[in-house]
């Protein structure tokens, strides 16, 4: 849920996570310094040519990891449509694609801890300023350990909402769900106490 | 200190999870989702600055790519969407949202809590959000503002959410609603 890695190891699995976050952030900025439509769709292909290590099959699943985009699609194209600027609605349609495709080429090949040492790495210089880079890390990585647990209270409220009620539980199940959310942090927080980490 | 940290990260990963709850689509193709909803709450329940370290730390996992936002985005996936806007926008109306419902408390807390939602997660977030929104996408400030308008039904429904789930965590657990 957290993470699309695939299992199978390929060359960019090994590359470095730093190298690869690094990468993936100045691409993001520089292909917004460009309306270019021909430099951008070249970008696009650059990307999409990049899933080849991962095999044909992924390369060819592009499409469909892309297709949530299409309301954004629709109404940034048909925006510049109506007014009459198709170009520049083109160059933000490709300028959308490629940054998202390269995004998910980094979660499909990266592990979420390899991404955590990047950012202590990165952080580590302004740990002297006050910056509490430790504390930082620790509540990250709290957070991505209680991702899978609060969805799974949040998956269990749901049913037991169903077995009792043929209506649809909308927003009742969100008291209970913050209630879980509180206690799970009153237990980490005593957890944390009682192996006085210094937090 | 560690109930702080442990509030921050938890209400961090509440957040991430109201993504994951089926959306409703409004109008097609503009959902609605609770997770702005989580923003709201964080700032209502946790108070100005906790809530806006919340959303942060929420923020800083979708920057190293998790895909965490509703729909699976991640930080960089929306760089060029109007989504961004509104992410840039999230600490900042949980900082207000927590803020307002700080100060109001010649209020009771479910309505100072649902005023503040009004305040924090729909005037700030959209005077932050639908400018950058339109910029980032070549948009004329009129036209995203007229797309926006889409959202402030489904926007006052969830800031009315907030209100009530704040009061009921309070009568729940007294001395949880840190922002009274």
């Amino acid at each position: 849920m957290l993470t699309l890695i695939l299992p199978t190891d390929t060359a960019l699995h090994r590359l470095p996570a730093g190298a690869k976050l690094a990468v993936l952030a100045g691409f993001g900025i520089a292909i917004g310094a460009t309306s270019h439509l021909l430099l951008l769709a070249m970008a696009f292909a650059l990307v999409w040519a990049a899933y080849l290590p991962l095999g044909f099959a992924e390369v060819a699943r592009l499409p469909r990891r892309l297709w949530p985009l299409w309301p954004f699609v629709v109404v940034i194209g048909g925006w510049h449509l109506l007014r009459g600027t198709p170009e520049v609605g083109l160059a933000a349609i490709l300028r959308m694609l490629a940054v998202f495709a390269a995004a998910t080429l980094l979660l499909l090949t990266t592990r979420f801890d390899q991404l955590l040492a990047v950012f202590t790495t990165i952080m580590r210089p302004f740990s002297p300023l006050g910056l509490p880079v430790a504390r930082i890390a620790l509540a990250l990585a709290m957070t991505v350990r209680f991702v899978p647990v609060l969805a799974a209270r949040a998956e269990d409220l749901a049913f037991a909402w169903r077995a009792r009620s043929p209506r649809k539980p909308r927003h009742r199940l969100l008291t209970p769900l913050a209630l879980a959310a509180l206690d799970e942090a009153d237990h980490a927080a005593e957890a944390l106490r009682a192996r006085s980490a210094s937090v | 200190m560690e109930r702080n940290l442990a509030y921050i990260a938890l209400f961090a990963a509440l957040i991430a999870v109201l993504g994951f709850l089926p959306r409703i689509d409004l109008i097609a193709g503009v959902p609605i989702t609770f997770q702005s909803l989580g923003v709201m709450l964080a700032g209502a329940v946790l108070g100005a600055r906790k809530g806006a370290l919340a959303v942060l730390l929420f923020i800083a996992l979708l920057a190293l790519g998790l895909p965490l936002l509703s729909g699976g985005a991640n930080l960089w996936s929306v760089l060029y969407t109007p989504r961004i806007g509104y992410v840039i926008a999230f600490p900042v109306a949980a900082f207000v949202t927590g803020w307002l419902t700080e100060r109001m408390t010649m209020l009771s807390l479910p309505v100072a809590a649902g005023a503040a939602a009004v305040g924090g997660g729909m005037v700030v977030l959209y005077a932050i959000g639908v400018p950058i929104a339109a910029w980032m996408n070549d948009l004329t400030l009129a036209a995203t503002a007229t797309g926006a308008l889409a959202f402030v039904p489904g926007d006052l429904m969830k800031a009315a959410v907030t209100g009530v789930v704040t009061g009921q965590l309070a009568r729940m657990r007294p001395g949880v609603v840190m922002s009274r």
